[in-house]
């Protein structure tokens, strides 16, 4: 196989090895998948009086953006943006907060193994649902309204700064720990002065991401009874006060714009 | 005052790194260990501070046996062994005067020293370590923005912060350039004379290990193969160190290193030819 390849290469023909070696394996992976992907299309069955019907009521939806009513329904409006922006900051605090001791513990390279094991099981469980379904859950447990959310939010926040974090700290530059350590530093100090320092720029960068995300799931759970700006989306649309809809998501982009631009900017002075 | 008896150190990986070391260090000697890559040199001197937790063996810091100490007790006997690194492993994004306190952690509570506020005999003796090493200019520049031989003069600084009786000394010149390299070899042995220091050089450059040590110790494979005087060092040995190489361009270097230490002030003449 080599030789021949080489003695082709003297001669000028050189191809690049492929992925697979044997041809028709390679030929039969390809059909495999288009067939599949014919067939799944298939099964999918499109009623098109439906869609044509469908049509219009979007472009309703969609012509309510022209004249968004800011004001008929002003009081609601402000009152779920409130509840959802304080939602938003103090589920960010709370999971933030309790994210640091489960980043840290999850990280194996500053971690012994029992502790990391809790703290990775701690982040799986977090991660596994989407923050609608815990959401329900708490609202469950805790009734209508915002605490339910701050609590949904808090606890998807923990999953998701913690594996972040823990990642980065797997990743830092581990002769700066050693240098810290050698010094007799306790292993709170070496976190204060060698790690801390090289993951901290991250840190606030994904803080100030995961504020907008909690934002925008902030709308998405009100509409399953966790209160706050999504609740009164969700009142407008089965009312089809569009208007008021369309005036509501304007906002909802207009906040999430802002928090684009500041959390761009609070990253770039925090190298 | 440090003894190593008998220290191995085998890796998770089956990689027998140190085989059945003795070695012994005086009060005040300066010792450089050469040595192929991957000879154990590293790994030498971290299991002496135990960065690396040797596998068999003991070591002794003067009345202090290292090997079986708990964490309370290492973070002590590790107040009196500073360690200076390849490439520094300064804290990028901590201050030049930051870098240099945390010489104190071992000495100070963590309250103190989250917040900062060393004790004032502290501030002044880092203050004047910098100023020795010639950076008392540089306190609240980062870490990050100073030059290569200057961040190694902060880790001098650091490192002698900790009021050490032994000097740990990894690589120091591997990033540096000649004369820099030189002018940093100078200030560790300069400053081992000042406060009666041993030290444990690592050091890739055999010329500079002659020229600053007064002791060498060759390693290969993770066994010692030559423990003498810097003299003593000819071609027949450093083929056993580092094997089969045309060492007669050295050897002519040697003569030429040592009159250049001992009659002109210009080594570093000397020392570009030998690149």
């Amino acid at each position: 196989m080599n030789a021949a390849r080489e003695r082709l290469a003297e001669q000028g023909e050189w191809r690049r090895l492929p992925l697979i070696g044997d041809a028709r394996l390679r030929w039969l992976m390809v059909i495999g998948a288009v067939l599949y992907l014919v067939l799944a299309l298939s099964t999918i069955s499109v009623n098109w009086d439906r869609v044509a019907e469908g049509m219009s009521r979007g472009l309703n939806f969609l012509a309510a953006f022209t004249q968004p009513d800011f004001i008929s329904r002003r009081g609601d409006i402000v009152n779920g943006l409130l509840e959802s922006l304080t939602m938003t900051l103090t589920s960010t605090v709370i999971g933030v907060a309790l994210a640091i001791p489960v980043g840290l513990g999850a990280a194996r390279n500053i971690s012994p193994l029992p502790v990391y094991l809790l703290c990775r099981g701690i982040i799986t469980v977090s991660r596994t649902f989407q923050e609608v379904i815990i959401a329900i859950l708490f609202v469950v447990m805790f009734g209508f309204g915002p605490l339910a959310g701050m609590i949904t939010l808090a606890f998807a926040t923990i999953g998701f700064m913690a594996k972040l974090l823990a990642e980065d700290i797997e990743d830092l530059d581990w002769r700066q720990v050693e240098a810290v350590r050698a010094t007799g530093a306790s292993w709170l100090q070496t976190m204060n002065h060698a790690v801390q320092p090289q993951v901290m720029p991250r840190l606030i960068g994904l803080s100030m991401y995961r504020l907008d995300i909690n934002f925008r799931e902030s709308a998405v759970i009100g509409i399953v009874g966790a209160g706050g700006i999504g609740a009164t989306l969700n009142t407008s649309i089965s009312r089809y006060e569009y208007d008021t809809s369309a005036a509501i998501l304007l906002i909802i982009i207009g906040i999430v714009l802002l928090s684009e631009y500041s959390s761009s900017h609070v990253r770039r002075w925090t190298q | 005052m440090l003894t190593l008896r008998a220290v191995t150190k085998r890796y998770p990986t089956g990689d027998l790194a140190l085989n059945d070391i003795h070695l012994s260090l005086p009060r005040g000697q300066v010792m450089a260990l050469i040595g192929p890559s991957g000879a154990g040199k590293s790994t030498l001197i971290r299991c002496v501070n135990r960065l690396v937790e040797p596998s068999g063996g003991s070591i002794h810091l003067e009345d202090t046996e290292l090997t079986g100490l708990s964490s309370g007790r290492l973070r002590q006997a590790r107040r009196a062994m500073a360690m200076i690194f390849q490439e520094y492993a300064l804290v990028d994004r901590l201050t030049v005067m930051e870098n240099v306190l945390s010489g104190r952690l071992g000495y100070v509570g963590f309250w103190r020293s989250f917040l900062r506020r060393y004790p004032k005999t502290d501030v002044i003796e880092a203050f004047r370590l910098l100023e020795r090493v010639g950076l008392g200019h540089a306190l609240d520049k980062r870490a990050d923005a100073l030059s290569g031989g200057q961040r190694q003069r902060v880790g001098i600084a650091r490192a002698l912060l900790q009021d050490p009786r032994l000097l740990l000394v990894d690589e120091p010149t591997a990033s540096l350039d000649p004369k820099t390299s030189r002018q940093i070899m100078r200030l560790i042995r300069e400053l081992c004379a000042e406060r009666d220091l041993a030290a444990i050089i690592n050091i890739h450059d055999v010329n500079l290990a002659r020229q600053f040590a007064d002791r060498i110790v060759g390693l290969r494979g993770g066994e010692i193969v030559f423990d003498g005087k810097p003299g003593e060092l000819n071609a027949e040995i450093l083929t056993t160190i580092y094997g089969e190489e045309d060492w007669g361009n050295e050897e002519g270097e040697e003569e030429d290193a040592d009159s250049a230490v001992q009659v002109t002030p210009a080594p570093a003449l000397a020392m570009g030819g030998g690149r």
